[in-house]
């Protein structure tokens, strides 16, 4: 705390504290049941309870030799770069159309592009499994990729249409003007401008399409992806095995977004090693 | 310095939906010229400056550049590079990188271009800043690294659009002089937009005044500031005296017209038509050669009742402020000693005076 006198003195203490003691309460109330699963993963006793049994991987173990567990893994994570590519793609091809050009109906098109993640996942995984069945893609993991897309590239476009909002609207014209074509410019002014948001773009959407779990439980067929497996362990019995996947699933999701924070907030002095 | 016409402007006009920009404007740009265009904000000068660079087609006319015509040519591929207001350099590359863009985008070398960069940031004094970060830069470095980054193609004519505005006084003086000796060493044609009189006034060759759309006014800033053509450019310069009337006598080279402050001549050429007897005339005359007296001034010179309203101090000038009996603003410009023997107390009464010579006729468009 080495705020300047003049902050201090016009700072209540009490509510200093209290508003430290409310950040801290907030933050438990959305990791205390992570926490718990984080913790039972790691303990031996057959159900969650206090005390705890001795430290144990055995959980773990078990779900490691568990060949569908690999199978749902290798899946979700297939499916989870191909939709982070694709919808990163379409979102910064939706950004980039809202950044250059002025048209008629520019509102529609945006509330459009921005729509999907507002409609319930139920209607929209039915939604989903109605439409992907009657074309003959249901039950695939493409299914699930084309699924995804749609929830996750709404996310893509936000994120690099904040991005290219920062951008000085002088920059596209001044490299025109200095001998770049349109697609010159794309290569070597939008693209390396926009460079942080959109890996920001790939890791988030890849995070989310690694934890969604109600559309591909509708459209997956016999492609279930690890969430989808986890509901079936569910449904079976009730083992602590949950807690194992469960922490190394929150694990890879909390990577991918650190990493698009990181990116993201680092926006000042983004450093290029990209010479040519 | 060549006088080889570089650019020519052929009844261009540029509309914007039902908002015409600018209007029919035939001008030149010669060849090493310093031209300033300078106008207040929505005067149509930017819009100029880009139609120029190929960011705004023309709606009408023709835009020739080394007498070709170059309206259908994209900006790519015009050589006329551009200094933006806010600059608009690249924030992910560095210095270097950033001058080397044009010269990468037309191909040049690895090696070349590294070397031509490097010669252009030697010459704008920021070579050693060359793998700097944009962002660890000083406003005065950014517009050096700025002229670099447009002149490194060594291109015939440079655009500016107001690239001194977001500097402090200081450092804009400063940065005036080392655009005004970068135009005379690379005898490069510099093409300046501008809303500071001081700034065109104190590097251009040559001005360009425009008003909603029009060029009112082109010449030396000798020319626009002894002899304005126009009402409006003698307003927008606001540093003459400037009054309305009704003609009594015209000649070529002689004006009488009777004003609401009493009956003032003009001596000399017109700088406009002369008008006809009857017809609405506007006359000016510097604040420089307003003068002023506690008596009435003998005949022969143009004589007009003030009350002193207020006195302002500018260095080694001072500038009174009188009102004539109909409320009309009078300025007078003098030097401390020429003033030191008026009584200046606000509301003091005061004559006045000009000579015919110093009238000027100018046009009420």
């Amino acid at each position: 705390m080495t705020q300047s006198s003049s902050e201090a003195i016009n700072r209540n203490r009490a509510v200093d504290w209290g508003l430290r003691a409310y950040i801290l309460l907030a933050y438990a109330f959305v990791f205390a049941p992570i926490a718990a699963s984080f913790v039972f993963s790691f303990n031996s006793d057959r159900f969650p309870s206090i005390p705890l049994g001795h430290f144990s991987l055995e959980w773990y173990a078990a779900v490691a030799s568990d060949p569908l567990v690999w199978q749902g893994l290798g899946k979700t994570l297939m499916i989870g770069v191909i939709v982070g590519v694709v919808s990163t793609a379409l979102g910064f091809g939706a950004a980039y159309t809202d950044h250059r050009y002025n048209f008629t109906g520019k509102q529609v098109y945006l509330a459009l592009a921005l729509l999907p993640p507002t409609i319930p996942v139920i209607i929209l995984g039915l939604a989903m499994l109605a439409f992907l069945s009657r074309i003959d893609l249901s039950g695939r993991a493409i299914s699930v990729i084309i699924a995804h897309v749609v929830i996750c590239a709404p996310f893509a476009m936000a994120i690099i249409r904040l991005r290219l909002s920062q951008m000085d609207p002088a920059l596209e014209p001044a490299a025109w003007n200095l001998g770049a074509s349109e697609w010159a410019t794309m290569r070597h002014v939008i693209v390396p401008f926009t460079k942080p948001a959109i890996f920001g773009a790939l890791f988030i959407t890849m995070a989310v399409s690694f934890d969604e779990f109600a559309v591909a439980w509708f459209v997956s067929g016999l492609n279930e992806t690890l969430p989808v497996k986890v509901l079936g362990f569910l449904q079976g019995q009730v083992s602590p095995r949950i807690n194992a996947i469960g922490t190394f699933v929150f694990v890879i999701s909390m990577t991918l977004v650190i990493l698009a924070q990181l990116l993201l907030s680092n926006r000042t002095a983004p450093k290029t090693d990209d010479k040519e | 310095m060549q006088h080889d016409t570089l650019v020519s402007f052929e009844g261009v006009i540029k509309r914007f939906g039902t908002f015409t920009a600018v209007q029919k404007m035939d001008f030149e740009i010669k060849k090493g010229e310093f031209l300033a265009i300078m106008g207040s904000s929505g005067c149509g000068k930017t819009t100029t400056l880009r139609m120029l660079a190929g960011l705004e087609a023309p709606t009408e006319g023709t835009i020739r550049l080394s007498g070709k015509p170059i309206n259908h040519l994209p900006t790519w591929s015009r050589d006329t590079p551009m200094v933006w207001q806010s600059l608009a350099l690249f924030p992910f590359l560095n210095v270097r990188e950033n001058v080397e863009f044009a010269l990468k985008m037309r191909g040049v070398g690895k090696v070349e271009r590294r070397r031509r960069a490097e010669q252009w940031l030697d010459r704008m004094q920021i070579l050693e800043f060359s793998e700097r970060n944009i962002a660890q830069l000083s406003g005065g470095q950014r517009q050096r690294v700025a002229l670099a980054r447009s002149l490194v193609v060594e291109p015939e004519i440079l655009l500016l659009d107001e690239p001194l505005s977001a500097l402090d006084a200081a450092l804009k003086v400063r940065m005036q002089s080392v655009l005004k000796n970068l135009q005379r060493e690379t005898g490069i044609t510099f093409f300046y937009v501008t809303h500071s009189q001081s700034e065109a006034f104190s590097m251009a060759d040559r001005v360009v005044i425009m008003s909603r759309g029009v060029i009112e006014q082109i010449g030396t800033p000798q020319e626009i500031y002894g002899t304005p053509r126009t009402r409006f450019v003698a307003d927008f310069l606001g540093s003459s005296n400037i009054f309305t009337g009704e003609v009594l006598s015209a000649s070529p080279s002689s004006l009488e017209v009777k004003t609401t402050d009493g009956s003032l001549s003009l001596a000399g050429p017109l700088a406009a038509a002369m008008p006809r007897q009857g017809d609405t005339a506007t006359i000016t005359v510097l604040d420089t050669k307003t003068h002023l007296s506690v008596q009435r001034p003998a005949a022969g010179v143009n004589a007009v009742p003030v009350r002193v309203i207020g006195e302002e101090f500018v260095g080694a000038t001072a500038t009174v402020y009188l009102e004539t009996s109909q409320g009309r603003e009078i300025r007078v410009q003098k030097s401390h000693d020429e003033l030191s023997g008026l009584p200046l107390d606000i509301g003091q009464d005061l004559f006045a005076y000009w000579s015919p010579a110093d009238s000027h006729l100018v046009a009420e468009a």
